[in-house]
């Protein structure tokens, strides 16, 4: 099914996805349409030109390929599936998700990874090619968060307050330098070949998604950042 | 050893003519207050552990147990209370942030006891709830502003998803974690033989809990714990949790030691790890940005259920329920500074927010000013004590109330206020598994049953009394009311006239 959004809101595009039994949907010009694909399960979405916020928020297990940039709360809670965006995104991209993966070509905003979680068979990843803003992977509680820095000639790329409150799952940032001001509780290493094969399957799809050679990727520099605690916060109480 | 500096908060006063050593209460005490000694042949008692739960007094087969303060006291002072200085003492040997349970218990005015109902005499006749129809039924939600019929008679207005409650009492959000699974299976099953709600918490739902959705609340909290299509999905109506009375402004936190295999099943997170919920929902920094997530659950869920926002009573609580009325919200629930907790800071349970009576009036008079109080329902909570503070509640505009203490007191809480130490005696608030077997659920559910059942007559009693027979020509009817011992400001803020006048 192929759906113009030129001028139809999102309350009506919206509907007209779930209604409809077509596996394979693509829609052209999307100007800005929120919740695209919101809680949608088993379909493959196309989206030509810039969805709105809350892309694929509570996805459960469809996949979503964006050709244009992406906005906030891409993938807001997303249970399982797959974005695919060909540009840059906004905030809060993969905001707890819990599963499935979110490949982003271009760049993305502040607090990529908030509180994301793992959990069993649940195992969420998040691959950006370019540099993230502030407050990276805060709060994150499994998963992996990739950071690709392309374009960065090698300085970190990623904002302040990187991995504030993490608590379980682990970041690879590919860079030449530690990235700054990393809290007490983010342990940072420079990854081993080891913890480079471990996210092969991740670059390798990210750059077979973005037509990027992969070896050259993962030739780089990268620093492996995981929590020192599970629990950071056990000593802060005095029971009263 | 290290010298103590203050003394146990309780005396242990054991009856040693009634006691018979059965060694009951040893067997109960979690905190390990009593043992045997086999040498001396008696029961020897630890006050120092003690947090006056109330469980072996009442487990006692000899009644030979008693529970006192300690009569104990510092020097007398005002202003340096034996309360005060104690939690200095804690402070210096452990350099920890006073962490607390239950409601905010210190003497701030109980604005519920300082208002008093009407009755009719003479000339509007009392209505007798034994002998005439009554209507405590309400529904939550939005409300048209004008109704069309079609030719047929059927209702043209599209009607937006409501909640229907037989009686305008709803559980109180507790999560799965901060309180057991007896004790929820407990809400559940009352709440759906009582044709209410209970809300989950911020927790996620247990798969066996499922089968209640009907009468479940799912709550989506900044953490998102357990948050899937599926409970969306399973509940009858959607919370989102922006603040909570007991702790306004600071997220909620549930240590990795309480997140066994069932927890952490339902929370969807690892076992052992922290369960952190920041402060803010950090996709969250206005009514617009509260707008989006309003109507990503909207449209995950196909615009069939209610979207409730919950938020804690704060100084500028009506523009900020102004706003959420304008977010598409269909039922906003206001939390007062009095409302339970499983653990919150001391200094944050007992000095932050305002009373949910104040908050309340303020609310319900904003939303009428602004011509949208039909545009969203209000729940409050943060202390709601009996159907008395029911009545109140909605005579100054509450559509419901929701209740969490009084359900726990239900329960068998006896409000020792240490649910934070995961060691409750009475099973509610513990996930030890030997605890948690205490709380036979078929009892709770079937007390708690019983408690909405009383407060249901009772509220069919008062507003009965004042020639009134349905819930609905109770809402915001303020004249029902009077204060007693206020002040001009307060009466101004309740709306309400003073006794006598």
């Amino acid at each position: 099914m192929i759906i113009n959004a030129n001028e139809v809101g999102y309350y009506d595009l919206n509907k007209t996805i779930v209604a409809s039994t077509d596996t394979e949907i693509t829609v052209k010009n999307a100007m800005g349409q929120r919740y695209i694909g919101c809680g949608v399960a088993g379909k493959r979405i196309t989206v030509e030109g810039t969805p709105g916020n809350a892309l694929g928020a509570y996805l459960d297990g469809s996949r979503i390929v964006v050709y244009g940039n992406g906005q906030d709360a891409i993938g807001d809670t997303m249970n399982n599936g797959e974005i695919i965006v060909h540009g840059s995104c906004g905030d809060t991209t993969g905001y707890a998700m819990r599963s499935g993966k979110i490949f982003i070509k271009g760049n993305a905003g502040y607090r990529v990874g908030i509180h994301m979680k793992e959990y069993h068979e649940f195992f969420p990843k998040i691959v950006i090619g370019g540099k993230v803003g502030d407050f990276l992977g805060e709060y994150q509680a499994g998963g992996i968060i990739i950071v690709l820095g392309i374009g960065c000639d090698g300085k970190a790329p990623v904002g302040s307050f990187c991995g504030t409150g993490m608590h379980g799952g682990r970041m690879f940032i590919r860079s030449d330098e530690i990235p700054a001001g990393l809290p007490v509780q983010v342990s940072c290493t420079e990854a081993t070949d080891e913890d480079k094969a471990s996210i092969d399957e991740y670059v390798a799809e990210f750059a077979e998604n973005f037509g990027y050679d992969k070896s050259e990727l993962l030739s780089g520099k990268f620093y492996k950042l995981t929590p020192n605690t599970a629990s950071p916060y056990k000593q802060l109480y005095t029971h009263n | 050893m290290a010298l103590n500096y203050f003394q146990p908060l309780f005396d242990v006063i054991r009856d040693k003519d009634r006691c018979i050593k059965c060694r009951a209460c040893e067997r109960q005490c979690a905190n390990e207050v009593h043992h045997y000694d086999a040498e001396l042949d008696k029961m020897i008692s630890n006050s120092q552990t003690c947090v006056d739960c109330q469980r072996c007094v009442c487990i006692c087969p000899t009644s030979a147990l008693k529970i006192t303060d300690n009569p104990n006291k510092f020097r007398n002072n005002s202003n340096w209370s034996q309360r005060v200085m104690t939690e200095v003492y804690k402070q210096a040997e452990t350099g920890g942030v006073l962490l607390c349970a239950m409601g905010n218990p210190k003497e701030y005015p109980v604005y519920w006891d300082k208002i008093l109902l009407n009755a009719s005499q003479v000339t509007n006749p009392p209505i007798d709830p034994l002998r005439e129809p009554m209507e405590t039924r309400v529904f939550l939600g939005k409300k048209p502003r004008s109704v069309t019929f079609k030719e047929d008679g059927s209702i043209d207005t599209k009607i937006t998803p409501t909640l229907e409650l037989s009686t305008p009492i709803m559980f109180s959000a507790m999560s799965y974690g901060s309180i057991s699974r007896n004790a929820h299976e407990s809400l559940a099953r009352a709440a759906a033989e009582l044709g209410i709600y209970y809300n989950t918490g911020e927790g996620g739902l247990h798969k066996d809990f499922y089968k209640y959705g009907p009468n479940t609340i799912v709550q989506v909290a900044s953490g998102r714990f357990g948050v899937f299509k599926d409970y969306l999905e399973t509940g009858a109506a959607i919370e989102i949790k922006m603040g909570q009375g007991a702790k306004p402004g600071i997220g909620g936190h549930l240590p990795g030691a309480k997140i066994l295999e069932d927890v952490s099943k339902t929370r969807m997170i690892p076992m052992g790890t922290d369960a952190i919920s920041p402060a803010p929902h950090h996709d969250i920094y206005s009514i617009e940005d509260l707008r989006q997530l309003v109507f990503s659950l909207k449209e995950a869920t196909e615009y069939k259920k209610p979207i409730i926002v919950k938020i804690a009573a704060v100084h500028n609580v009506a523009a900020i329920a102004s706003g959420i009325a304008r977010s598409g919200a269909d039922i906003i629930a206001i939390d007062g500074y009095r409302g339970g907790t499983g653990a919150a800071p001391t200094r944050i349970r007992d000095n932050v927010g305002i009373p949910i009576e104040l908050a309340l009036a303020s609310v319900d008079q904003r939303l009428r000013d602004e011509g949208i109080r039909n545009e969203v329902s209000v729940v409050v909570a943060g202390s709601v004590r009996s159907s008395s503070d029911v009545v109140k509640a909605i005579a100054l505009g509450a559509d419901a109330c929701y209740i969490g203490t009084a359900a726990l007191l239900a329960l068998g809480c006896h409000l020792c206020r240490s649910c934070q130490t995961g060691k409750c005696n009475w099973g509610i608030a513990t996930q030890r598994p030997d605890l948690v077997k205490r709380l036979n659920p078929n009892i709770g559910y079937h007390r708690l049953v019983n408690l909405v059942h009383a407060w249901d007559h009772e509220i069919k009693e008062m507003i009965g009394g004042m020639g009134i027979n349905s819930i609905e020509a109770l809402r915001g009817n303020r004249l029902m009311l009077r204060g007693i011992g206020l002040n001009e400001k307060e009466l101004e803020i309740l709306g309400i006239r003073h006794a006598g006048q």
